[in-house]
């Protein structure tokens, strides 16, 4: 670990002064992937700044009737959240299916949705990567690559997003909340993560020292029938081959609208709107489920070990609306 | 403490009485080797290759030396020459003969003395600071220029240098065997299968990472260390660093978790105490995660192609189990695939060989049931295949081919119960339910497959020394160095004793881990028991026996004058048979001799009776899978394994070790897989979020069964060790439900689901498919 | 021969660890684990990967289970942190550690304090009454000798008589 100094900021405003001051400070929430990432020396701040203290940790629903989430709650109580578990089933289980019990309570809001790709490359200081070393290549295009993304893809990058719940909040349309320098703002989820392209070092668009407040989830009546199906390659505590978060209005056998985002085989987490459009006004079943899924893949593109993917994200889709349709909520 | 309490004579061998180390595992109490605290300590950290082969052009250590806390940086540059290893190479040794090879550190080390790079992750420098935090860092720090070398990295391009091993495997069994006429029974037959299995470079990852603390004082070195061996230890710190052993203690109260890695002293053993020795002070090295892919061993890869013939009823005609193994270009190390093959079918025609490939990879080593795990997958799995092909139940199929006695050597077996273990198995089990064709069963939306296969491990045994001392309050101290890693033998040493003197076992204390301690051999190979525990037996008998003649040759004792025979102890008291209530204690008997205690030494040591006897366990284990029909996911719904293992000296312990050896084999099914960037070298997967190992949800209710087996050959205790005839046969087993669940036959662990669902149509289909291409009889 | 940058220079910390204070100066990167184990000589806190990967390291901060491993030291100051060593009253054992000795739940002993204090967490946790449940919510926490069946049991054996 590199050496770092630390402070703990008891307002959002000292938070940011401090970051403002050092370009090279990181805040540390949960430090499930930070702390990590620093003893790895993928992280090299010279200064910690804890956010923990800050009071971010209620969950609220809004006027307009969506749920805000401080960025300092837990996975855990997240997960267990009531509102959560009755408005949004699939952003429950998308938690519950990440990481650990010890994990989840130490992981916030905020930091899932900034955890690091899990790339073996990028993890590795002693391999070329792109996203840790701008310009140094990509290790995994032509490497050990059976757990890389197959969408969203560049050739400078193919590492996927870890996150499942972010798989959930991107499929329900989040929004974060932000404080930076230039003042509060709302980013949609779908807008925070950026696609590698020629620039996989730049993940996000926060601004520098910019800091999630809290996430919120507008009101979508129909995401009470929603369903999470992770597939993995062991029963639990992996990351997902393949993911989908799912939420279907059906009207008399019709779908009348739907959310889909896949995880596991993106770059970002993979909202799947040409999924949606196929399902989109057709009968619910088999058929509309294959059609659907064979849209969100449509652009996949396969490396040498993770072709078996693009099969598998289908069927994990097809799977997770079945199921959804066979177990209304 | 509820344990059960032996009452009376009849002894607490045998009882599951609660482990006698719990207590202190289950409060943290238990100090295991990173943790023993010493004033002064350093921490040291190694430097490792990002190259697979080449040469070191130079270590840039200057910006580690700078940073905050470091204390010495050690390279080739700087790294005192071991003269040991330096008369080594003079007299031709080149560090490349077999394992060990008469090397002066036992395994092919990385000590600094060279600048050559033989795999990627290899030990190349050690950074030596005042904190843990300083030493990690600075090791970061360290900037080196290599001038590399194209490596040899994957076994499926290197497969056409294969060379033929030509030394004895494990010192004592030939490399290849040839009985009867493998051609004439292959002609013979109706029904053939001939197929090539692979199982992949796998890491035991026990839970406790790898750690040594050196302490010099004079020209004396203490070392703490996480082994299985302490006294393989001493001998190879002795001889590398030119000293006495004498001058050597090793101790290992704890290990948390070996598996085999722990059985070899690797480099940083070494590296500690020399570290130690430069610096003036006492040095702790652990070992990183990523670091135990490499430098610590690990299962090779192998490509086994078996051959079996056999007619129409399923008599075997002939039989042929080549395997090929990765080994490093450090050492020739050789997993042992065929030794099952050879005795476990009465096959008058058969041919076994073992290959061996060099990569640049870290040397492979003993993992658990090394050779039987790797080899049954194969051997099992076609055994699977032929049922199929001759449509026959496979255990009748194996039946059909039982071996009545030894089918190489032609000596009888010490003692067998397989056949009780497939038949009691198949009862409890439940094995009548299974209708035998492919994707046949179902349960809702799930495939469901059951599998078996044969379980077998040789009862090894060594050398080894014990001694019983009774002490005048009536406690017993056992002492022998050998090693609780976790298999309960302070539990099974404990209990023996007890029963060998007549104390209760709270009264035991037995000390282990110490060469301070009488001799004892590694522990590892299922022979702790064996081997230790029938020293241990012999010294605790030898110390009654002279407690009994101090108590009859006493005239103040009630027991003057009785016949040796005659006198019993029970609960630490002396008393005749036939007149219980005369009697005394232990501690009259010695208080009224001046208070010593009394010692007793026993060596003991296998006899004749192996030249008359093959010696092996036998086991049967079940599996029921359930395969996702779409995804291609695998979970184990249940296992069930019976054994025949002589003597179970405590049923709880060894439940718990046979589970154990079965979850282990679920994770070399289903998802144990080192992986290595075939264009580096580099492990990819070196850390325990991403080499899987079986978490708790992978993991159902085992079943362990033991058959009533009476051995009077093996050893003194009619014990045959347990520690890894659990692992054996399970990846055969699961492959094999997995293909009754599916019809697809995947020959290429691990079974993930990439392998499994392609083959899958969506739309389920009942004809039977192949993962990986087949020759010969298929389906 | 290293000469202490600003950054390396020990910050004053003050721990609350199984109901005492601890005052410690300690490099701002040492984690709760190094100052548990190399520090304070709370060795029953378990270094198994140093990653939050293995759940050998879990002990409680304000009742809740989470990975000492990936905590720095500083950053647990504030919070009341349990280790296996605090688990025990008045020299009483906790009835899980309890009834991991009596299932047997442990070979090696090196994952069991922290299967411990995850089980004992787990008790305050929603988590389903069934032992494929409490797979689930164990599965942060390896055991590499394989005594899942009998850690299962144990907790099981647990929960059964404190929450019937």
């Amino acid at each position: 670990m590199h050496p770092f100094s630390f402070t703990t900021a008891e307002t959002a405003a000292v938070a940011l002064r401090l970051a403002a001051e050092d370009p090279r400070a990181r805040y540390l929430a949960g430090g499930t992937t930070l702390v990590d990432l620093m003893k790895l020396e993928v992280e090299r701040p010279t200064q910690l700044i804890d956010i923990t203290a800050l009071p971010l940790t209620e969950v609220t629903t809004l006027p307009n009737g969506a749920l805000r989430v401080g960025a300092m709650v837990r996975n855990s109580d997240l997960a267990h959240n009531e509102d959560v578990r009755r408005r949004y089933p699939m952003l429950s289980q998308a938690l519950l299916a990440g990481a650990s019990g010890q994990l989840r309570n130490m992981a916030t809001t905020g930091g899932n949705l900034l955890q690091r790709t899990r790339c073996p490359y990028f993890r590795d200081t002693a391999m070329p990567c792109n996203k840790r070393e701008p310009g140094t290549g990509c290790s995994a295009l032509h490497g050990e690559n059976r757990g890389h993304a197959v969408l969203g893809t560049s050739e400078a990058c193919i590492a996927t997003h870890p996150s499942d719940m972010a798989v959930a909040l991107v499929a329900l349309d989040a929004a974060v909340r932000t404080a930076g320098p230039q003042g509060e703002r709302v980013i949609p989820i779908a807008e925070l993560h950026r696609l590698p392209g020629g620039h996989p070092e730049i993940e996000t668009t926060l601004a520098p020292g910019e800091l999630i407040t809290a996430v919120e989830i507008p009101a979508l009546p129909f995401a009470a029938r929603s369903l999470y199906v992770k597939v993995r390659d062991r029963a639990s505590y992996a990351f997902a081959l393949a993911s989908a978060a799912v939420a279907v209005d059906l009207d008399k056998g019709v779908v009348r609208d739907a959310r889909v985002a896949l995880g596991g085989v993106g770059t970002v987490p993979w909202r799947s709107r040409a999924a949606e459009d196929a399902l989109h006004g057709k009968p619910a079943g088999a058929a509309t489920y294959r059609a659907a899924a064979e849209a969100a893949l449509a652009g996949a593109v396969p490396r040498e070990h993770n072709a078996f993917k693009i099969e598998l994200a289908r069927r994990t889709l097809v799977r997770a609306l079945t199921r959804l349709e066979a177990n209304p909520a | 403490m509820t344990a059960p309490h032996a009452e009376g004579t009849a002894g607490v061998v045998g009882t599951p009485i609660n482990r006698v180390d719990g207590m202190l595992k289950i409060t943290g109490a238990a100090r295991y080797t990173a943790e023993i605290p010493l004033e002064g300590l350093l921490h040291a950290v190694m430097v490792t290759s990002t190259i697979a082969r080449g040469e070191i052009e130079e270590i840039d250590t200057s910006a580690a030396e700078m940073s905050a806390g470091v204390i010495r940086v050690m390279t080739p540059d700087n790294t005192p020459k071991l003269e040991s290893l330096e008369k080594y190479q003079r007299e031709g040794g080149k560090g490349t003969g077999g394992s060990g090879g008469g090397r002066p550190t036992g395994r092919a080390l990385s000590l600094f003395q060279d600048k050559r790079v033989e795999y990627n992750g290899q030990p190349i420098a050690l950074v030596i600071a005042d904190s843990f935090e300083a030493a990690t860092h600075a090791a970061s720090l360290v900037r080196v220029k290599y001038r590399a070398e194209t490596p040899t990295i994957e076994m499926a391009s290197a497969l056409p240098s294969a060379y033929p091993y030509t030394q004895k495997v494990l010192g004592r069994e030939p490399p290849a065997t040839r009985r009867g006429d493998l051609a004439a029974g292959l002609a013979a037959a109706d029904v053939r299968v001939d197929e090539a299995y692979t199982t992949p470079m796998e890491n035991h990852n026990p839970m406790e990472m790898h750690a040594t603390i050196a302490a010099w004082d004079g020209d004396h070195v203490t070392l703490w260390d996480s082994t299985q061996n302490v006294y393989g230890v001493r001998g190879t710190i002795a001889k590398s660093l030119s000293i006495p052993p004498e001058n050597v203690r090793v101790i290992s109260h704890f290990i948390g978790g070996a598996f085999g890695s722990k059985g070899s002293a690797w480099s940083h053993v070494v590296l500690a105490a020399m570290a130690a020795r430069e610096v003036g002070r006492p040095v702790k090295i652990v070992v990183t995660r990523r670091q135990m892919f490499g430098p610590v061993g690990g299962r090779p890869h192998t490509v086994q192609q078996v051959t079996l013939g056999a007619t129409r009823d399923g008599t075997l005609t002939a039989l042929r189990h080549d395997s090929t193994s990765s080994t490093s270009t450090l050492e020739e190390w050789l997993e042992s695939c065929v030794l099952a093959t050879r005795i476990l079918y009465d096959c008058p025609n058969e041919e076994t060989s073992h290959s061996l490939v060099r990569l640049n990879v870290g040397t492979p080593t003993y993992m658990r049931a090394p050779g039987e795990a790797t080899g049954l997958f194969a051997l099992e799995s076609a055994m699977d295949e032929l049922a199929y092909a001759l449509e026959m139940d496979p255990i009748a199929l194996r039946l059909k081919n039982y071996a009545e006695a030894d089918p190489e050597s032609g000596k009888p077996w010490s003692s067998k119960s397989l056949r009780e273990c497939y038949q009691w198995g198949a009862e409890h089990f439940g094995w009548s339910r299974r209708t035998p064709t492919p994707r046949s069963m179902r349960e809702g939306d799930e495939l469901v497959g059951y599998g078996m296969a044969t379980a077998t491990y040789p009862a090894n045994r060594m050398p080894a020394s014990a001694v019983a001392c009774i002490l005048p309050d009536g406690h017993v101290t056992i002492k022998a160095a050998s090693h609780e890693l976790g298999t309960g033998t302070y539990t099974v040493l404990a209990q023996l004793a007890a029963d060998a003197i007549g104390v209760p076992v709270e009264r035991i204390e037995v000390q282990l881990g110490d060469t301070d301690l009488p001799q004892n051999p590694i522990s590892a190979g299922s022979m702790t028991v064996t081997s230790t525990g029938s020293a241990v037996h012999l010294a605790a008998m030898a110390a009654r026996d002279k407690l009994v003649q101090l108590a009859v040759s006493d005239p103040e004792s009630p027991l003057h004058g009785a016949r040796h025979e005659e006198v019993e102890i029970i609960d630490g008291r002396l008393t005749r048979r036939a007149n219980a209530p005369r009697g005394e204690t232990i501690q009259s008997l010695l208080a009224r001799h001046g208070g010593a205690p009394i010692e007793e030494k026993a060596d003991a040591k296998p006899g004749d009776e192996r030249q008359q006897y093959s010696m092996h366990a036998f086991g049967a284990v079940f599996v029921e899978v359930r395969v996702d029909p779409e995804l291609g996911t695998v979970r184990v719904a249940r296992a069930l394994g019976t054994y025949g293992v002589g003597r179970v000296l405590n049923p709880k312990t060894a439940r718990n070790q046979l589970m154990g050896g079965i979850t282990f084999g679920i994770g070399m099914a289903l998802m144990e897989h080192t992986r290595v960037d075939a264009r580096n070298g580099r492990y990819v997967n070196a850390d325990i979020a991403e080499y899987h190992i079986p978490v708790h949800a992978d993991v159902p209710s085992i079943e362990v069964l033991f058959v009533d087996e009476q051995d009077p050959h093996v050893d003194p205790i009619g014990a045959k060790g347990i520690g890894e005839i659990g692992m054996t046969g399970v990846a055969a087993a699961i492959a094999n439900a997995v293909f009754h669940a599916t019809g697809v036959r995947v020959r290429e662990l691990p079974i993930t689901l990439d392998k499994l669902f392609p083959e899958m149509s969506i739309h389920s289909s009942n004809s039977p498919r192949q993962a990986s291409p087949s020759r010969g009889f298929g389906s | 021969m290293g000469t202490a940058t600003e950054h390396g220079v020990a910050v004053d910390v003050e721990l609350r660890i199984n109901g005492a204070l601890a005052r410690l100066a300690l490099d701002p990167r040492t984690t709760l684990l190094d100052a548990l184990r190399e520090h304070l000589r709370l060795t029953g806190t378990k270094k198994g990967c140093d990653h939050g990967q293995c759940g050998a390291c879990t002990v409680h901060a304000d009742g809740r289970r989470v990975l000492a491993c990936l905590t720095l030291a500083v950053a647990a100051q504030g919070k009341a942190i349990t280790t296996i060593e605090g688990l025990g009253r008045d020299g009483e054992l906790h009835p899980m550690q309890q009834a991991f000795l009596d299932h047997d739940g442990f070979q090696c002993g090196y994952c069991t304090p922290g299967q411990i204090m995850s089980a004992v967490a787990l008790l305050g946790e929603p988590c389903g009454p069934n032992d494929d449940h409490v797979r689930e919510c164990m599965s942060g926490n390896l055991c590499r000798c394989g005594a899942y069946a009998n850690i299962v049991a144990a907790i099981q054996d647990v929960r059964r008589r404190v929450q019937p």
